[in-house]
């Protein structure tokens, strides 16, 4: 049986970042802590980029233990929106489009948000992956971790807990 | 309390970048308690739907108020470091209206200060969230 030629590589790429800035977009907190999203497939880091007002200890100087939070929850809810936005783009189901027009899918909401401060915030650049430990069709479970120049030596991580939107 | 000790405080929030980022402004302080009020900001939205403020400017409000309230302990650590924080949301502050938090630092040992926090909008019945940590003590 001939199965359809696959779509053009650009195509596909140029969907999945649209609708990847789209999201991001549309959070003003997101734009206001300066954080980025990068994708490989569907897996997404974000990225916290330096900036003076970041800073919570001058006299170290580190990042706010407030600003590491919001990170890690800022990436944590990102991911959950975007295995949603994946599954529904992927299937052809939601029209990327919409999301540019500002039809965006709603947010999922913070029920509890636990983090562990690890090592101190350096003043650079900080990431962040999260992961959906479980989505079920009400909670959802999360977990995050940050880090800055070793991957292997995280600063922060965090375990939450989202309300799911209803697709009503 | 005296408004002298506010007084210090204020400023001590005020150097802090990220506080002043946020207007973040000394409501009251001292003997482990301390209220910290932050206005709404529309940079700070979360929910572009809704306007509601992101949880991340809750947390870091609470972790500020916590450290505060730590901070003014009588027995008068000279420094603090957040170890952990867990904020529970009640529900998502009413846009519009400013979070105050208030922090309570209700027991010291030689390493730890332990605290707990609530924040609330206009509505003074119904929190906004609530939040429990643990800070580093240095001496």
């Amino acid at each position: 049986m001939a199965r359809p030629a696959p779509e053009p590589v650009q195509k596909v790429k140029q969907r999945r970042d649209a609708a990847l800035r789209a999201l991001a977009q549309s959070v003003p907190y997101i734009q206001f802590l300066g954080i980025a999203f990068e994708r490989r497939g569907d897996e997404l880091t974000a990225v916290l980029t330096y900036d003076d007002k970041l800073i919570g200890n001058p006299f170290l100087p580190a990042i706010h233990g407030g600003v590491t939070a919001a990170f890690l929850e800022v990436t944590a809810i990102m991911a959950l929106s975007w295995q949603r936005v994946w599954d529904q783009m992927e299937s052809g189901a939601l029209d990327v489009a919409m999301l540019e027009a500002g039809k965006l899918p709603r947010t999922p909401k913070t029920i509890d948000f636990t983090v562990d401060y690890l090592r101190t915030g350096l003043p650079r650049d900080a990431y962040a992956r999260a992961s959906v430990t479980r989505a079920g069709r009400r909670y959802a479970s999360v977990q995050a971790e940050a880090w800055q120049d070793n991957r292997a030596r995280p600063f922060a991580h965090a375990t939450a807990h989202f309300l799911v939107p209803r697709d009503d | 309390m005296s408004q002298d000790k506010i007084e210090i405080a204020r400023k001590f929030i005020q150097a802090i970048p990220h506080a002043r980022a946020l207007s973040m402004d000394v409501v009251a302080i001292g003997e482990g308690e301390a209220t910290i009020r932050m206005p709404y900001d529309p940079r700070l939205i979360g929910d572009p739907e809704t306007g509601v403020i992101h949880g991340g400017a809750v947390s870091t409000l609470m972790d500020t108020c916590g450290g505060a309230a730590a901070m003014s302990h009588p027995s008068l650590p000279s420094t603090t470091a957040t170890l952990d924080l867990r904020i529970d949301y009640m529900r998502g502050a009413t846009p519009g209206q400013a979070i105050t938090a208030h922090a309570v630092c209700y027991h010291v040992t030689r390493s730890v200060a332990f605290v707990r926090a609530t924040a609330f909008d206009d509505d003074r019945e119904r929190p906004v969230a609530t939040a429990t940590g643990a800070f580093t003590v240095g001496n």
